[in-house]
């Protein structure tokens, strides 16, 4: 048997995951959020700080959870937040959603509904026009799980 | 499946001020992951992405996932600074579109 590279090897087992792991497994890991978030990143690191998550601290119903961003920014044409990326560590697929802005947008705020499966942290990143990364996150208890199941 | 928009935002502005606009609209976000009664998994079907140009200009716009819930809300920012008309779209998996168009007066 032929010596595989090290890459080879890593490409390998992630194709046997991929086909073992189909759409009916439970929930993803923090380490498959990292992953998403690593593509949105290219693999800069994102400094703490900047943004501000609400979320409840227990969600009565999974299927249905408010969800609001504020990033600090002066929104200018030449340092305004350009994308926020929301990740959640324990659901079945861990993207949520990307929001794209623009200095148009005045403000870097957003706010939505999710589903959440489980109790699990919610991560947010924001990337500037600079290409910077900023990130936050925050843990929802929920007593209901909510993924259509 | 996917119904009626709504759209809320002021009707008027002061040039240069960042208004709110909150959307709405009905859709079932089917996930993908659910089962009917027979055990057959039902396909999934979203609203996967969300535009708002200005006066022909990409104001915001989102990428949703199926964890986005069901009658999908969004609530984000624009600055005004001349009047005209924000386009809405909502794109939908199967490939439908739906749009909705408000007029502002910025004075």
């Amino acid at each position: 048997m032929r010596k595989r590279s090290r890459r080879e090897m890593l490409a390998l087992g992630g194709a046997a995951l991929a086909v073992a792991g189909g759409p009916w497994r439970a929930a993803a890991t923090p380490a498959e959020a990292a992953a998403e978030i690593a593509k949105f990143t290219g693999g800069k690191t994102a400094e703490r700080g900047k943004i501000s998550i609400d979320l409840p601290e227990i969600a009565e119903n999974g299927n249905t959870v408010p969800l609001s961003i504020v990033v600090e920014s002066p929104m200018s044409a030449d340092d305004h937040v350009s994308d926020i990326m929301v990740v959640a560590e324990a659901n079945p697929r861990p993207g949520l959603a990307v929001f794209h802005l623009t200095p148009q947008s005045g403000r870097a705020e957003v706010a939505t509904r999710i589903r959440m499966a489980a109790t699990q942290n919610i991560v947010v990143v924001a990337k500037t026009s600079k290409g910077q990364f900023f990130t936050e996150q925050k843990q929802v208890k929920v007593t209901i799980g909510g993924c259509g199941g | 499946m996917a119904e009626r928009p709504r759209v809320r935002l002021p009707k008027d502005a002061r040039k240069g001020e960042v208004i709110v606009i909150k959307t709405l609209i009905q859709h079932d976000m089917e996930t993908g992951l659910r089962k009917d009664p027979a055990g057959n998994t039902i396909p999934r079907r979203i609203i996967n992405k969300f535009t708002c140009d200005f006066n022909g200009k990409p104001v915001f716009s989102a990428d949703l996932e199926p964890a986005v819930a069901a009658n999908p809300y969004l609530q984000f920012n624009a600055r005004v600074d001349e009047s005209g008309t924000f386009r809405f779209s909502w794109f939908d998996d199967d490939g439908s579109v739906i749009t909705a168009d408000e007029k502002i007066v910025v004075t």
